[in-house]
């Protein structure tokens, strides 16, 4: 159903009344910010497939469409999007993207950003706006639509999205490993510079999964060559994982995501682990205060966000260069501080 | 007026920086008088070539401080004039900055400066078993930096990305000498994306001092088919068949009968003459996935009507397959005083009608165009052929240049896939574009750069340029060149 209509004038009313709106799609990730306030903008009804033509491997869809929605179509006809991004419920394509979280495969296949080719969005003046487009390679003016990914809705309410998809692999394979967590490290990234076809990874607790998806023939080849004395096959629990329905998730303890270059070594920070994306993501329970984990997480050239917790998402001060920066990319798409205003960091 | 100005502006800079680096003479300014686009020359007020950052912001915060405008350049390969100089203004070169500064075998990354050549970052991880994907015709030359200010494709990118698919960090100066970091080797930088944002910015946002780059493990092998077709059409269907079977090349490229003609004279690489359109479709992977693809491809395009279809054999034999492609451009700048490259993008399925109604306009203002394409995405690189000589000529393909990008536009494409807007695409813009959306861009630009000194005048028209050029945007039944067939 198209309401960009009513969208559109909630915004126009909300800039001329300086009223803030709290842009509300499926309401998957309430927990990633503090609690919004004003009047909510509902983008859930916005929603349908614009455009898909598989053989263009691009589809176009509105901001309340389901994700769910989404994956089920492209199933139909043999693709998928390749970042594979978490649903944690009932997600809508503009929440993805907004959030702009990307799964288990980010690190082999891309993320979200990597795949949006382009954006219709309604800025903080009510004014209706299209960036990108529908094909691949597009550098007229720019690149807006990318900018929109991870913005939290502080710049404009999507209204379109349009991604690039791909062919779903022909098959799947995951392997099983019994190895510490530097051992896990350090296969990741030998493994990460041969052609072998990866595409998720993690490690907890003494074992590292390994997914391999491509040509069957390909797959099973490399199935082989990982090392195969050592490894077995086991069930796929990457769709778990992407959920964040694996056990080490559960409970009300503070999560953080460290994000660090894929090659660090174990972070000295004692607690519990999960490593994913070839090494380049690491979840911590534990311990250690934020102040602490924030400082181990820089200095290993990297960065730490309490995900999940009092006060999600909590990372360390930009730099004030760059925070005024982004402040004033903020006011340029929304002078008035109307859209999602609690989530920009800092909040106007 | 220009002199007086020169003369103040190099004492001012001879401040901040070794006057060895600063350029005033008419002769020395010459050779950076235009970028690929050679029809658009002027000379800068100053040139400088800094050989560090140090002396870049030194630079910059003296142009800022006097309000004096700077265009940024790489090695100068670019295709739409995006670094023509201003005669009002200094015309900053990094082709001095030009180390590597690291290469990183285990965490797959090469952090370089933005003077280093594109293919030599390939060349210097080579013997890792590593290389840096996107791979533009002019690699050989084009710098990172410019890569990364044009978010410059290739024939590879198809499967492996763009420039913006393959960059983890930007070091970026702002127009008041200042650095900012741009994303960073580990993910998802808390923030605005602006690594993605300064991808294709043209130089209008921040100059570009580093560049932390994304290896990719070589692929254990690669083979490329070469197919002749009797029609462009029958091509085209044969790109959207290997697609729609779920095949993702490595490259998919296709040229027409006049491109190959010009390469055949040039360097002849085997295609085949009688041939009105040709594609090379590279796969690349495991052995085993190579094969089994292979046949797959070969049977598609024998079923879309190829009249000859090759394999090649082994590694020279691919490498030459490529060679054509790889000097389409200068193949046809040999038989032709001048061309005029294009650059739109349009969905796959609009091939065959983009590509008639590209044929009427060349019947129509009776200048040749030879066609190449990345056909895999839809990117369009008509080359129209002209002489500068012949009073008008010129004008006449900017002409149907412009009228192309009409068409590309009206196809729900775009005026420019990989070689910037420039100077030259400027107009268009005023058509592709809302002037809501451009009061948005220059609103973004504004954040970075409040006083507009960065690359004035370029990659985004003013609003009052728009108004004049009557092109304010296209309106259904309202549209610029009504005789154009529109679909």
């Amino acid at each position: 159903m198209d309401r960009e209509q009513a969208i559109r004038d909630q915004v126009r009313d909300a800039f001329a009344g300086n009223t803030p709106l709290c842009i509300r799609g499926g309401g998957s990730k309430t927990f990633y910010g503090p609690p919004l306030q004003g009047e909510t903008l509902v983008t859930a009804g916005h929603s349908g497939v614009v455009s898909y033509d598989p053989g263009e491997l691009v589809l176009t869809c509105r901001g309340g469409t389901r994700l769910a929605e989404v994956n089920e179509l492209l199933a139909e006809n043999g693709q998928h999007l390749p970042f594979d991004p978490p649903a944690f419920g009932e997600a809508t394509i503009g929440g993805t993207v907004a959030c702009g979280f990307s799964g288990p495969a980010r690190p082999w296949a891309g993320a979200l950003r990597d795949y949006l080719l382009g954006v219709k969005i309604i800025n903080g003046r009510g004014e209706v706006l299209r960036f990108g487009g529908q094909v691949m390679k597009n550098v007229a003016g720019y690149d807006v639509s990318r900018l929109m990914a991870g913005s939290m809705g502080t710049l404009g309410v999507i209204l379109e999205a349009s991604f690039k998809v791909l062919p779903e692999p022909a098959c799947e394979l995951t392997l099983d490993f019994d190895c510490d967590q530097r051992e896990s490290i350090e296969r990741l990234n030998r493994w990460s510079g041969r052609p072998a076809p990866l595409s998720a990874s993690c490690w907890r607790s003494g074992r590292l999964r390994l997914r391999i998806s491509g040509a069957t023939n390909e797959t099973r080849l490399w199935a082989e060559r990982l090392e195969p004395d050592h490894c077995r096959e086991t069930a796929d629990e990457f769709d778990k994982l992407r959920e964040h329905r694996h056990e080490f998730f559960a409970g009300d303890e503070p999560l953080w995501r460290i994000a660090v270059p894929s090659s660090c070594p174990p972070l000295p920070l004692e607690g519990n682990w999960l490593i994913e994306w070839g090494g380049a993501q690491r979840w911590y329970r534990g311990p250690e205060d934020g102040p602490s984990i924030m400082e181990i997480a820089r200095t290993a050239d990297g960065h730490a966000t309490l995900f999940r917790g009092e006060g999600a998402p909590r990372s360390a001060p930009l730099p004030p260069g760059m925070r005024k920066l982004q402040e004033r990319i903020r006011q340029a798409f929304d002078p008035a501080g109307i859209l999602n205003i609690m989530r920009a960091d800092p909040p106007a | 007026m220009n002199h007086r100005n020169r003369t103040q502006l190099l004492d001012e800079l001879a401040r901040a920086v070794p006057r060895r680096i600063l350029l005033d003479s008419e002769e020395a300014m010459r050779p950076f008088e235009c970028d690929g686009l050679s029809a658009y020359r002027e000379l800068p007020l100053l040139v400088a070539l800094p050989e560090n950052t140090g002396q870049v912001a030194g630079i910059l915060k003296t142009c800022n401080r006097l309000g004096v405008p700077v265009v940024t350049r790489g090695a100068g390969t670019g295709l739409s004039g995006g670094a023509l100089p201003r005669q009002d203004g200094v015309l900053l070169v990094l082709s001095r900055l030009n180390r590597i500064l690291q290469i990183d075998p285990v965490a797959r990354t090469a952090r370089v400066e933005p003077g280093v050549r594109n293919l030599a970052v390939s060349e210097a991880v080579s013997g890792h078993g590593l290389y840096y994907a996107p791979d533009p015709s002019s690699q050989i030359a084009c710098s990172i930096g410019g890569n990364v200010a044009e978010n410059s494709g290739g024939v590879h990118c198809l499967k492996y990305g763009l420039t913006v698919h393959n960059v983890l960090e930007v070091k970026l100066l702002t127009i008041d000498g200042e650095e900012l970091v741009l994303g960073g080797a580990a993910p998802d930088t808390p923030g605005y994306d602006l690594l993605a944002l300064i991808n294709g910015s043209e130089g209008m946002l921040g100059v570009i001092t580093e560049v932390l780059l994304r290896l990719l493990p070589l692929p254990e092998t690669a083979q490329v088919v070469l197919a002749g077709f009797p029609t462009t059409e029958s091509a085209g269907a044969a790109v959207a068949a290997i697609i729609g079977s779920g095949i993702v090349p490595a490259g998919l490229e296709m040229m027409d009968r006049p491109a190959v003609e010009a390469v055949e004279a040039f360097i002849a690489p085997g295609y085949p003459r009688d041939a009105e359109a040709v594609l090379l479709c590279e796969l690349d992977g495991g052995s085993a996935e190579v094969e089994e693809q292979m046949a797959r491809v070969r049977s598609l395009l024998e079923q879309s009507g190829a009249t000859s279809v090759e394999v090649s054999e082994d590694e020279q034999q691919r490498l030459r397959f490529w060679a054509g492609r790889k000097n389409a451009f200068p193949a046809v700048g040999r038989i032709q005083p001048d061309y005029y490259c294009m650059d739109g993008t349009i969905p796959r399925r609009e091939l065959p009608r983009v590509l008639a109604a590209i044929r009427d306009l060349s019947k129509k203002h009776g200048l040749a165009v030879a066609n190449v394409f990345h056909a895999g995405d839809g990117n369009l690189h008509p080359l129209i052929m002209y002489d500068a000589g012949i009073p008008g000529q010129l004008e006449t393909a900017e002409r149907m240049g412009a009228d192309i990008l009409s068409l590309c536009i009206a196809a729900g494409g775009t005026v420019t896939g990989e070689h910037g807007v420039g100077m030259e695409k400027i107009d268009s813009m005023c058509e592709q574009f809302t002037e809501e959306e451009l009061r948005q861009f220059h609103a973004l630009k504004a954040a970075f750069d409040p006083a507009g000194l960065l690359n004035p005048g370029k990659a985004v028209p003013t609003l009052v340029r728009c108004a004049e050029l009557g092109a304010m945007h296209v309106h259904g039944g309202n549209l610029p060149f009504p005789d154009i067939p529109r679909f």
